[in-house]
């Protein structure tokens, strides 16, 4: 039978993977890397890659993150059954 | 047809829809007043979340900022952006499952204490008069500038809409005007994006003309800006100047402030479930970034047009705009060493040409020689983003005062009508004195919207994550933990900001962390403090590790096994 614990556990688990993406992709690629990833360009563009990252590519992350987590935290309430009629 | 006419039309036409929307939505109970109802769709919220978020600085000051920051000017994008992740996953389905009003009604029941209620309604009704001061101001700006009223004429016809729908309608008005100034506002925003684009690199997407070719020289936009930058002496625009650990802390400190600012939190409380709660941070955030990604396109292309305009030029040969913007004092310009032309450098001893940040948007359209129906539309777009912000935050100060002092402090046998009534009157109240800020404003406005969010983010983020992800922090640890994170907050940005203004550089900041970023520093002072003291105190009763346990899941569990 599952339980409260365990659907907790997995929604920490699920939150960790996230907001680890969200962290290395903001702090970590368009701040503390963003001078070692501005050695490369994306192909055809203007862009360094670090300053990309820290004005567009950063946001379209945060924004994908919040739609995934909405989607494994839906089929997740279907799974214990703690979805709302 | 001239400027001034176009602006009347558009201004005209916005207004009269968002008019029409506050009488077909009125709130009939204090359940529609406060929280719509909890019936608005996912999507609704989402474009109503973004309007209310995005304020007259967003609108009007970031593109510019961002234009003479470069790089720095991340810490913007980012920090207003990344906050929404934090708000999905750690507070907005927790609290809408909880159910309450406001956000001082959580901290009061999670935390079973008057005392945390009052200490959060006196940070929700600071956090929002500080910023709806600078909204008002916002309306009176664009007034003026584009219909050349008085700053006063132009705040108090502000005033007056945001009286009628907030005052009538509750947070379901809002709600609905939010949508219909979200499609002004993004509209607004990107119809000179796509002019400006299609002029400068070509193609008419802003985001990936940022990073395309003058179509002329073929040379990349950016690598252009950044030799155009060491040839006049500024830093290169992909290169920013501050510190690695303050661009850090700036950021986390707007993320963090950003998830914990209570109008932003109480819109969740409009959806009917938990699941929408979520996705509709997703489209909030889908709306929000769609003018954001674009921003600091604009602010690039703004930069490129301004330095091929003025840098090195004849005075006598600056276009109209120029000498209309120098009328306001916002240009100035100052010809030191005599030649007639227009020396904009990096040296300040040099540099004879000051530009206020703020006109950049607003200036855009008028640089780039759009047609005046454009201009028109921007002046349109700027009042509906400083007015759904207004609204947003008129809501939190009403329902701090009538629902969390009047009803859940002082007169709790108060009657659902009578709740409504003063529901509206603290409405009506809050719009007055939000109106007085904006005609006569503090003289540090830019000063303290640091303490907005450096406030929000070392008081409400870190007791609401407790208050769900621990079933044991108690009363003591929250209270000791808010006012520890907010006075040494408030401590360090009033010294830097006020007290010793002189001192206010790199040197003398801890660690080289400015007074923006410092909200980072008094979070973790918060989580810090309230585990040593929950440590020692008494354990929360049963009844709120039931709570706690109650608002994990959205529907109902059978509690298994407590750890």
């Amino acid at each position: 039978m599952p339980d409260a614990n365990a659907y907790w556990s997995r929604n920490l688990r699920y939150l960790g993977i996230l907001l680890s993406i969200w962290f290395v992709v903001s702090y970590g690629c368009a701040i503390v890397f963003a001078d070692a990833l501005n050695a490369i360009r994306i192909p055809g563009t203007g862009f360094k890659l670090g300053f990309w990252f820290a004005q567009q590519g950063s946001i379209y992350v945060f924004v994908v993150l919040i739609f995934v987590y909405a989607r494994l935290m839906n089929r997740l309430d279907q799974e214990f059954g703690v979805a709302e009629e | 047809m001239d400027v001034r006419l176009w602006t009347f039309i558009m201004v005209g036409i916005s207004f009269a829809l968002y008019i029409g929307v506050a009488i077909w939505s009125r709130a009939g109970s204090t359940r529609d007043f406060y929280v719509a109802g909890t019936g608005v769709s996912p999507l609704a919220n989402g474009m109503a979340t973004a309007a209310d978020w995005m304020s007259a600085a967003s609108f009007i000051s970031m593109a510019g900022l961002i234009s003479f920051m470069g790089y720095d000017g991340s810490v913007y994008l980012m920090g207003w952006t990344g906050g929404y992740v934090l708000l999905a996953m750690l507070l907005a389905p927790y609290l809408r499952k909880f159910g309450a009003y406001t956000v001082p009604e959580f901290v009061g029941q999670r935390y079973y204490s008057q005392v945390a209620r009052v200490v959060a309604v006196a940070c929700a009704i600071f956090v929002s008069f500080t910023y709806v001061s600078g909204q008002m101001r916002g309306v009176g700006i664009v007034f003026s500038r584009f219909l050349e009223v008085d700053v006063t004429v132009g705040v108090v016809i502000g005033m007056g809409i945001v009286f009628f729908y907030a005052v009538l309608g509750g947070m379901k008005g809002i709600t609905y005007t939010q949508v219909a100034q979200y499609c002004v506002l993004i509209f607004a925003y990107m119809v000179p994006a796509f002019f400006l684009a299609i002029m400068l690199s070509g193609t008419f997407i802003p985001q990936l003309g940022f990073g395309g070719a003058d179509p002329a020289s073929g040379v990349f936009l950016l690598d252009k800006l950044d030799g155009l930058h060491q040839e006049l002496g500024f830093t290169p625009y992909t290169d920013g100047t501050k510190s690695m650990i303050d661009v850090f802390f700036i950021t986390a400190a707007l993320m963090v402030g950003t998830a914990g600012l209570p109008h932003v939190i109480i819109r969740f409380y409009t959806v009917p479930k938990v699941r929408d709660a979520r996705i509709s941070v997703g489209w909030a955030l889908l709306f929000i970034a769609i003018l954001y990604t674009t921003a600091p396109a604009v602010a690039v292309f703004a930069r490129t047009n301004l330095l091929d305009t003025v840098a090195g030029q004849p005075y006598a040969e600056m276009p109209e705009w120029f000498s209309k913007w120098e009328d306001t004092g916002l240009i100035t310009y100052e010809d030191k060493n005599g030649d007639g032309n227009i020396q904009y450098v990096g040296d300040a001893a040099e540099n004879e040409l000051t530009i206020d940040r703020d006109i950049m948007v607003l200036a855009n359209p008028e640089i780039s020689r759009l047609p005046n129906w454009v201009v028109g539309l921007v002046a349109a777009g700027g009042l509906a983003a400083a007015l759904s912000t207004a609204a947003g935050l008129l809501l939190v100060i009403s329902s701090a005062i009538s629902h969390d002092l009047l009803k859940r402090a002082w007169k709790p046998d108060i009657s659902e009508k009578g709740e409504l009534l003063a529901a509206r009157i603290s409405a009506a109240f809050a719009v007055v004195v939000a109106g007085l800020l904006g005609i006569y404003p503090p003289g540090f406005v830019a000063q303290i919207v640091a303490f907005a969010f450096g406030l929000a983010a070392s008081s409400f983020f870190p007791v609401i994550i407790l208050g769900t992800f621990t079933r044991t922090m108690n009363r003591e640890g929250a209270i000791a933990g808010m006012l520890s994170g907010i006075t040494l907050t408030a401590a360090y940005i009033i010294y830097f900001r006020f007290v010793n203004p002189a001192a206010d550089s790199p040197e003398n900041w801890w660690f080289g962390i400015s007074p923006e970023g410092i909200g980072t520093v008094g979070m973790l002072l918060n989580f810090a403090v309230a585990f040593t003291v929950s440590k020692f105190t008494p354990s929360p009763p049963e009844s709120v590790r039931e709570l706690v346990d109650r608002i994990r899941v959205p529907g109902t569990i059978q509690t298994g096994g407590r750890p």
